[in-house]
Formats: C-alpha cells, structure tokens, sequence
C-alpha cells in the first residue's frame, strides 16, 4: 500500500509545484529572496564585502554614512575603530545564518523524537516525558538560555549547543499532539492489522504525517533563534569578539548611542529583515504543506 | 469545577517539582558548581572551603534534598554580592518586573484587541493591510533594537524621555512600549483570526437579521466567543513578557529581576541566580494558572465537564 502511494506522483512535479505556488505568492517570494540572499550572503561574504570586517582604520572613525577616503567607501557609515558597517554586517551574516540552521537542526531532530515516543507510547512514560517538557517550559526560554549560559561559559560553538539543546521542547509538545491525532487514524490500525511492527508503524506511518507540522515550526524557530543569538550577544552571554555577530555590533552601537546612530540603526535593520524573510517563508510553507489550504491559492 | 481547579493545582505543583530540578540541576551542568562560582584567584584550600560552606561536598542526592527543602521555604541562599538573603533581593526586584509586564501587558492589550476587530471586520481593506505589515514588523524585530531605537529617538534627539532608570515615573514609557510592542504584533493577529472565524458563525448570523446594531453583533455575540483564544495567547504572551524583561531591562537599566539576573549571572552569583529562575518560573507557572481558571468565567461550557 505505501509502495502505491510513494510510486504515485513523481517528486520532480512536487518541486515544480512547490515553486508555481511560490510564484503566485507574493509573501513567499519576498521570504524566499530575503533567506536566499542572507543565505548567499553568510556562503560569500568574504569575496563581495567592501572592505574588511575586522581590520580598523583609526583615521575614519565613527565616519557618517557615505562617507569616503583613500581607504574606502563607508556606504553606511563606520564604527569607533573605523570599520566599516556594510562589511560588518555582511560578516554577521554568516554567524545568524550558522546559529539558525544548526541549532534549529540540532533541536527539531531531537524535539520530533521526543515527541514521538511520548505521543507513541503513551500512557505513564507520556506522562513523565510531559511534566519534563513543563518543567522546561515553565522557565522563559531566553532567560534559560540566559542563565545556562553563565554557567557554562560563552563562544560560538557552545552558543549553538545551548540554543539546540534547549529549544527541542516546542517541537516534542506540537509533534506528541500530532501524534495522538494520527495514531487513531485508519491506515494506522490498518498497518498493525497488516501486522507490521510497532517501531515500523511509528517511523513509516506516523512520523511522515507529522514531520510537516514539524517543518513550518523549524521555520518559525529559524527566527526565533537568531533573535536569541542577538540578544545573549548583545548582552555579552552569546558570542564574543573578534567574531562579527549583530548582536554584537549592537552592544558596540550602544555605547555610542549618542552621536553614531548608524552603529545601532542598520545592524538591527539586518535582524529585522532577516527574520522577517524566515517568517514569510515559514507562513508559505505552512500554507503550502498544509492540504486545506493547498489548491485555495 | 472545585475538582478542576484542585486538579490544576497538584499539576501545579508537579510542574514546580520539574522546575526545581532543572533549577537544581542547571548550575551544575560543568560538574563541580564551585568551579562556576570560585573566583579565579581563590587557591585550593579557599575552594575547599567555599565548597563545604555550600555543602557541594555532600552526595548529590542530599543536596538536591537540602536544597528543596530550604527552597520550599523561601530560603535560596545568601546573595554574596549584596551579601543578603537572595529571596529579599528577588521580591524587592520582581515588584519593577511585575510593574514594566503589567504597563507592556496593558500596552499591548490597547493596541492589540481594537486593531484585530477592525481587521477582522474590514477584511483586505486598507486598514488590514498595515496592521498585517505592522504586526509582521513587530514579530520580526528584536525587542532590545526597538527599544535602543527609541532611546535616539525620545532621549537623544527630542530630549523628552529618560533613556535609563526607574527614578521618574515617565521613565516607564519607552520600557514598557518597548515589550509592549511585540506582544500588540502577536495579539492583534490572534485577535483578527479568532474573530473572523466568529463572524461566520451562524449565531453572529441571527443576531445581524434580528436587527441588532453592528455594536452589539461585535462586542456582545462575536467578541465573547472569540475571547478563548485570544485569552490562551495573552497568558502565553506574558510568559514572553517576562522572558523579554530579562533584555529589555538591561537596555533601559530597569531595575527588575531580569536587569539582576544579567548582573548575577556575570558575577556567577549562583544564589541570586537560583532564586531568580525559580521566581521566574513560578510567575509563569501561576499566570498559567490563573488563565486557567479564567476560562470557566469566560466560558460556561467548561464547567460542566
């Protein structure tokens, strides 16, 4: 029966079908084109940045935007060691994108397991797992994040394992509902009937009806990751320097508030737009994953 | 409904239990806690006895039951910074917190309720589409970037606000505004959702082709059955509130718990720390509640089951 339905339609037109809809959508695209170019951006930095990111130039500091001297053009203007804030922030690129995919990795692949066993299983363990998840949820998360990483100590790696271990419990609780949904369905019972295993029901039957559900909140979780990187940065908890993060460039900003806006005004632009790109794309893919809106254009 | 509520409330209290353990637990993810806290130029005896002082010593079994049960009666622990019981220090603080959610809950209240009715109500026309961009602005932008935008707005430019502190009470305003904002963005789409789904209802329906006024139709049959929803996002948007505090603060230098927590955390005060996550939690916890209870006023439906 699943070799049937997986014969069926062949992926390409999936793909074709995915982009045709995208096309149509006006908030897909923008989310699209947002998330492709920070993507490209993170990918190819180096090679299109005006000028670099880390070296300073004391002569240029704190320059207004578009101002320019022998060693360059400061397009949106320069910081207190005289660097300039396009290549800066371009350079911040590659931090928010590798945050965001890695820990969003990291957390959903757990979180979906997680979620899965205790929907699956039921009973006492689903209980138990449960009143974890409460536990965890019942403290904010940034400020779990927050105190977690005090303890531990920061950096760019470490920042990535905290936000992935600790941003699994949204999906576990959406996935486990999911789950208990789909497990009373027919073609559930149908393939216990057919004598398949459990574990086979519940990596072939159910995990592929709720891995959707699963994909629009990774969306979603893009964003709110990269909107906690920035902000432990900012605080000093998250990544530290030489790295270029957002999060960072704002802390600089702060201190300057008063005579460089610049400092704070673009590198929070760029957060801005970024995340905005990753929630247009998730809205798109939830209208497009989900098949009671699929086909209502 | 008394078994309802009794039935939250032992849920309540193994919801607490799970955050002991993972406030218990937390500052002992590097192994030895004392490594956290000891400063750097302590020498092995003065660690030792730093260590014994805590009782970091014992099995971790005992301590983690020492530690419930000082916790359970208020005891967290001296704040060595302040070299003060660290609960005295967390409830002078949790009265700014408390008061900055409550101005940014309000804030955001205003904003949200009226601007998704419209919404809802005037579906595709103008109007909607701001509010629609507008909210997407205010999910999208981080809460700490808005509020440093406002200060060179209200304090660098215009002069017309404190940028920082809590010594005036106009010094609330950017603060507040600033996790207001975000928490209007999430509400206000809610609030459109829920009521458009209402106003297709065939209730809403009889109430227009009895005749009565568009006011009554909105407020009294659409709005009250939209309210469940909206009230389940508003107790989870002030659980956000509380967690936004914790950066927000630290722009403005508020001086609530989530300013302290940031100042604790740097000092690796762990007593401060402990005492702050646990009164965290049990706002969030206790919010829930009360959202909770919320429903049966709301919804008659509920008390029957």
């Amino acid at each position: 029966m699943t070799a049937d339905i997986a014969s069926l339609p062949p992926r390409r037109n999936a793909l074709l079908r995915a982009l045709g809809t995208m096309l149509h959508s006006p908030v897909g695209a923008t989310g699209t084109f947002i998330v492709a170019v920070v993507v490209l951006l993170a990918l190819f930095g180096p090679q299109v940045s005006p000028q670099d990111p880390i070296k300073g130039n004391l002569r240029a500091r704190f320059e207004e935007p578009g101002y320019s001297d022998a060693s360059g053009y400061y397009s949106l203007g320069s910081d207190q060691l005289g660097r300039d804030i396009l290549s800066r922030i371009i350079a911040g690129s590659r931090v928010s994108v590798l945050v965001g995919v890695v820990s969003v990795l990291i957390s959903g692949t757990i979180g979906v397991l997680y979620g899965l066993v205790s929907g699956f299983v039921g009973g006492r363990l689903d209980s138990l797992m449960m009143r974890i998840v409460d536990g965890l949820l019942a403290v904010p998360f940034i400020i779990l994040v927050v105190a977690i990483s005090g303890v531990v100590g920061a950096g760019l790696g470490t920042l990535i394992l905290i936000l992935g271990l600790t941003g699994w419990v949204t999906y576990a609780r959406v996935i486990r509902g999911e789950v208990l949904k789909v497990r009373e369905q027919d073609y559930v019972i149908a393939a216990y009937a057919l004598g398949q295993r459990r574990l086979v029901v519940m990596l072939r039957h159910i995990l592929p009806n709720v891995i959707s559900s699963a994909i629009v909140l990774a969306a979603v979780q893009v964003g709110v990751t990269v909107l906690a990187e920035s902000s432990l940065s900012f605080l000093g908890l998250g990544v530290k320097p030489p790295t270029v993060t957002w999060g960072l460039m704002l802390s600089d900003g702060r201190q300057y508030i008063n005579s460089a806006w610049w400092m704070t005004t673009f590198p929070g632009i760029a957060i801005t737009v970024t995340v905005l790109g990753v929630v247009f794309l998730g809205d798109w893919l939830r209208d497009f994953l989900d098949p009671n809106v699929r086909g209502r254009g | 409904m008394r078994a309802f509520i009794l039935s939250r409330l032992i849920q309540l209290v193994v919801t607490m239990f799970m955050v002991s353990l993972v406030v218990f637990f937390m500052v002992r993810l590097r192994g030895d806690p004392i490594l956290v806290m000891a400063p750097p130029n302590f020498d092995a005896e003065q660690i030792a006895k730093l260590r014994a002082a805590w009782g970091f010593d014992k099995p971790l079994g005992e301590q983690y039951i020492t530690f419930l049960t000082k916790a359970v009666r208020g005891d967290f622990g001296k704040s060595f910074q302040a070299n003060r019981p660290a609960m005295e220090l967390v409830i002078e603080r949790l009265g700014y917190t408390y008061l900055l959610a409550a101005a940014a809950a309000a804030i955001g209240v205003t904003i949200a309720i009226p601007l998704g009715i419209v919404s809802a109500l005037k579906r595709n026309s103008l109007i909607d589409l701001v509010s629609t961009a507008l909210a997407s602005l205010g999910t999208a932008m981080p809460s700490f970037w808005l509020g440093l935008m406002l200060i060179i707005i209200f304090s660098v430019h215009l002069r017309m606000l404190p940028a920082f502190g809590a010594l005036e009470p106009r010094a609330l305003i950017m603060p507040a505004v600033t996790l207001g904002v975000g928490m209007a963005a999430r509400l206000s789409r809610l609030t459109r959702s829920a009521m458009l789904e209402v106003l297709s209802q065939d209730y809403v329906r009889t109430a227009r082709s009895k005749g009565l006024a568009q006011k009554a139709v909105v407020l009294r049959h659409a709005l009250r059955n939209a309210l469940i929803p909206i009230v389940t996002v508003f107790g989870l948007q002030l659980g956000w509130l509380l967690g936004g505090s914790v950066v927000v603060e630290s722009v403005f230098s508020w001086p609530g718990l989530g300013r302290q927590m940031i100042d604790s955390i740097n000092v690796r005060d762990i007593a401060m720390v402990q005492a702050g996550l646990f009164f965290f939690a049990l706002s969030f916890i206790l919010i829930n509640y009360a959202i909770d209870v919320i429903y049966i006023l709301i919804d008659p439906r509920i008390r029957f089951d």
